[in-house]
């Protein structure tokens, strides 16, 4: 068994980032614990894994007038919905700015926006930098970013949110996910706040406007207060408040370390200083500093989603997403029920349980079997049963193997397949 | 919210905020307390829900929407004196049936899928998203199926489906997400981890062959204390690495009592990789041998103009015919959240779950298993009764549920919701959701109700 701080090490490497590379372990290391967080959360490094996105053909902004044109054009956007999945597997894996990676990631699943709908791949590209971009800045600025964020208006109907019978799904779902949680608002806040929301539009040329005759400068009654809210100030209302200074701190906290309600008393200790300042990258510093993060709790307190148990298993092979053939890991994500670019609903991608099924354990071997089929094993191959078993529990940042683990792991005889069982143990589906 | 598939939440009690939701549970307190009889065929509750008073359910079928009397709350029997009996349960529902659960995610639009086309206020407040009454499928002066669901019409002219008007429960909650666990718990009041079924399944000695969710991730109400159901995606079941593989995954499900190693999440992992060894060993055979199994699991990608539920039941179908163990099976279909240009979306929508559900039953009628089958179809809430700005309806409340199987009553069952005695805009449900389930868990399954629901419902007469 590794020594301590190399397991939290990996164990900060899954949560802050999508897995240690035995080389990060030994720079770790070399650089201790709250130091790695450090470097986890710089944004300032040139990063030479930051790969850039996929040129996006233009035509897909064009609207198409024949019923060829659009078949053709629907095929296109297809394509390039599959691109940025594949780019951003690939980011995921190779970049060196793991906590911003990783954040954009929560920002992803927070604001969830699904290509599905939008059906505008550009938009949902912009979206998506924007998270990279802006996602450990201030959660007040990002929040306000968002709520203007072309795809996030398509998605949620802001755009045609009419003074007239205003359309609630915007003001709504701001409340209830983004910002403050069920339980913090009534039905009437929901109602008033969508008015300040009417008008708001956005478009290709223009960007973000608001079409003055549709929007609603009257009185509006949220949260108790009573004035000619504008969108901006009902946003601004809403993220100041302390109810969601402990919703995102809440959140953030289930993120990276274990389930948790706003009444936990982590949050009641985090959420003050977040909500001084808003600054995501200082609330993200003070959990994975926190000593609960690294607590049994927190070890056992998550499963790995599978966008990060793929990109994980590429990193810690030493693999590139693009080194496997065909659309196996499209494939595979969209059997776990986890493609990027498309969660199921705004409420984003459920946790644990959600992840954990017949279906999906029998997916997982699969695609273990299929990437072990082409990772590169001279670091295991030669080496006896007891050896290749202490090997693949380093190299996969795995604590200490069960005996029926250990067991089955040694019964499946050749390397390929030793890595392939160890790759859907529990010790390694848990995050 | 858009296209969701499944609002399955953490399994964490404490990850909800929304445990204080509900606020005011005093009015609920009544739902849970054993229901009696006060004359003959009117329990306590229907003779209260008769009066417009709250968490009940009037147990008989209606006979006819137009005959029964719209006069106001007060001193009314509002709908009592218009309907008949229950039609006495069906001999041949002995217990021993197949559920099979149909979740729409979303939030379906209830009031556009049995139109209550005659009323003056559905046109008014409808406006842009008011189906033309010309084109609903009459079934009787107030009542009409959407356009698109022609096949559900000739099922209920064949008395063979079931639609129980105004279903929801006490301060209807307008999250999808609360709502959704709401109904898939059976618990409006608390938040808890087990799902409706999931508790069936605890008390009937579980055993993942018995409940089968068709599709990658197990819903809400599959999760019990000792285990959930399993799932099968559609196509094959053919475990990877032939018999060293099945030795693999073998293995792994020993750590399934492992929780001092692995804590609870770690040793469900460890139990997935035993079920679907058991599920294969069950399964495989009837799924593999059907060559109309591996062309209908082909095309599983979204976006593919597909009509997933349709594939997803018939798997379902093929799996009864064959003989399968499972008696609850689960099925979904998302895209139901229609805030906007509502009228085409909802109409592909509905002619998808017409498809799904007419094929379905065209393989299961002729077969002896297939008789033992019944379909609930339900959705987290129904919309707002006046449509929006954006051509679109908000998240509303009470709304339909359909029920339909060889072994169904047909007909209309419930207190219809008065279109303008409304609550903040929505329809107020009429019959607990519970009910329906009471009468699933003890005609379709035959168990007590209350092992699953920790009270009594009235009985519908719809089996």
């Amino acid at each position: 068994m590794a020594d301590q701080l190399t397991l939290q090490l990996a164990h900060l490497y899954r949560r802050a980032g999508f897995g240690a590379r035995p080389e990060d372990l030994t720079a770790g290391v070399a650089r201790g614990y709250s130091a790695t967080v450090d470097y986890l959360l710089d944004r300032s490094r040139n990063d030479p894994g930051a790969i850039p996105p996929p040129a996006l053909d233009p035509r897909t902004l064009q609207p198409a007038d024949t019923q060829q044109a659009r078949k053709e054009l629907r095929q296109l956007r297809n394509q390039q919905e599959t691109d940025l999945v594949g780019w951003w597997l690939e980011r995921m894996v190779l970049t060196d700015q793991q906590g911003a990676e990783k954040l954009a990631w929560f920002w992803h699943d927070h604001y969830a926006t699904s290509a599905q709908k939008v059906d505008n791949p550009h938009l949902m590209l912009a979206q998506n930098q924007l998270f990279r971009q802006q996602g450990g800045a201030g959660f007040d600025a990002l929040t306000q970013a968002v709520a203007k964020d072309g795809a996030m208006m398509l998605w949620l109907d802001s755009n045609k949110n009419n003074r007239n019978r205003p359309n609630e799904n915007f003001a709504r779902e701001l409340m209830e996910l983004f910002t403050i949680g069920i339980g913090n608002y009534t039905d009437d806040d929901v109602r008033e706040a969508a008015r300040a929301f009417a008008g708001w539009r956005y478009n290709r040329q223009e960007g973000f406007r608001v079409l003055k005759g549709q929007a609603d400068p009257g009185q509006k009654t949220i949260l108790g207060k009573t004035a000619a809210f504008t969108g901006e100030e009902v946003v601004g209302m809403l993220v100041t408040s302390p109810a969601a200074a402990r919703f995102v701190t809440a959140k953030l906290w289930r993120h990276y370390a274990f389930p948790v309600g706003t009444d936990h008393p982590v949050v009641a200790e985090l959420a003050p200083g977040f909500a001084a300042d808003l600054n995501v990258t200082k609330l993200v510093r003070s959990i994975l500093l926190h000593p609960q993060f690294v607590s049994p709790e927190a070890r056992q307190g998550l499963v790995k989603q599978p966008v990060e148990w793929m990109a994980g298993i590429f990193r810690q092979l030493d693999m590139r997403p693009s080194e496997m053939v065909g659309n196996v890991n499209m494939a595979t994500l969209n059997k776990l029920n986890q493609k990027p670019f498309f969660p199921p609903s705004v409420g984003g991608w459920p946790d644990n349980g959600y992840w954990i099924s017949t279906a999906s354990a029998l997916v997982r071997y699969q695609f273990a079997l299929q990437v072990s089929a082409r990772a590169r094993l001279d670091w295991i191959a030669g080496a006896n049963n007891a050896a290749r078993l202490t090997a693949i529990a380093a190299r996969l940042g795995v604590d200490e193997w069960t005996p029926s683990s250990a067991e089955t792991i040694t019964a499946a005889g050749e390397p390929r397949r030793q890595l392939a069982a160890a790759l859907v143990t529990p010790e390694y589906v848990l995050n | 919210m858009n296209t969701p598939q499944n609002s399955l939440h953490t399994e964490n009690t404490h990850t909800y905020e929304s445990a204080l939701v509900d606020g005011d549970t005093s009015s609920t307190l009544g739902a849970f307390a054993p229901d009696v009889e006060i004359a003959p065929g009117i329990t306590r509750r229907s003779f209260m829900a008769a009066l417009g008073l709250g968490a009940a359910t009037a147990s008989m079928p209606l006979v006819s929407a137009a005959a029964a009397p719209t006069v106001g709350v007060a001193g009314s029997l509002r709908g009592v004196n218009a309907r008949t009996q229950a039609a006495t349960a069906s001999p041949s529902s002995t217990g021993d049936g197949i559920l099979v659960m149909v979740t729409l995610y979303g939030g379906n639009d209830g009031i556009n899928t049995v139109v209550p086309y005659a009323d003056p206020a559905y046109a008014a407040n409808r406006q842009s998203v008011a189906i033309n009454p010309d084109q609903v499928h009459k079934l009787d002066n107030s009542f009409g199926l959407h356009p698109e669901l022609k096949g559900l019409k000739a099922l209920y002219d064949q008395k063979r489906l079931a639609i129980v008007h105004g279903v929801g429960y006490p301060n209807g909650n307008r999250s999808h997400f609360r709502s959704m666990d709401i109904w898939q718990t059976a618990r409006p009041t608390e938040v808890i981890n087990t799902g409706w079924l999931g508790r069936w399944y605890d008390a009937t000695g579980p055993d993942a062959t018995h409940m089968i969710n068709i599709g990658g991730s197990l819903p809400r109400f599959m999760i019990g204390t000792k285990g959930a159901g399993a799932n099968l995606n559609p196509g094959k079941l053919t475990l990877p690495g032939g018999a060293a593989g099945e030795k693999a995954i073998q293995g792994i499900g020993r750590n399934a009592e492992n929780t001092a190693a692995l804590g609870p999440w770690g040793a469900r992992i460890a139990a997935s990789n035993a079920d679907l060894l058991r599920v294969k060993n069950t399964y495989a055979p009837l799924l593999n041998s059907s060559t109309e199994a591996a062309s209908s699991g082909a095309t599983n990608l979204e976006g593919d103009g597909t009509n997933s539920l349709t594939r997803d039941m018939q798997e379902v179908a093929r799996l009864v015919n064959a003989g399968a163990p499972a008696r609850v099976y689960g099925v979904s279909l998302g895209g139901f959240d229609t805030h906007a240009g509502e009228l085409g979306q909802h109409a592909q929508l509905m002619g998808y779950l017409d498809q799904a559900l007419t094929s379905f039953y065209a393989v299961i009628a002729g077969s002896p298993r297939g008789q033992k089958v019944t379909v609930v179809v339900y959705s987290e809430f129904g919309r707002r009764v006046q449509a929006n700005g954006s051509d679109g309806t908000d998240h509303g409340a009470a709304a339909p549920v359909l029920v339909l199987g060889p072994q169904v009553n047909g007909g209309q069952y419930g207190q219809p919701p008065s279109l303008t005695d409304l609550d903040l805009g929505d329809l107020k449900f009429t019959t607990d959701f519970r009910s329906v389930y009471a009468t699933v868990l003890g005609k379709t399954l035959g168990i007590d109700p209350a092992v699953s629901l920790g009270g009594a419902f009235p009985l519908l007469g719809f089996l």
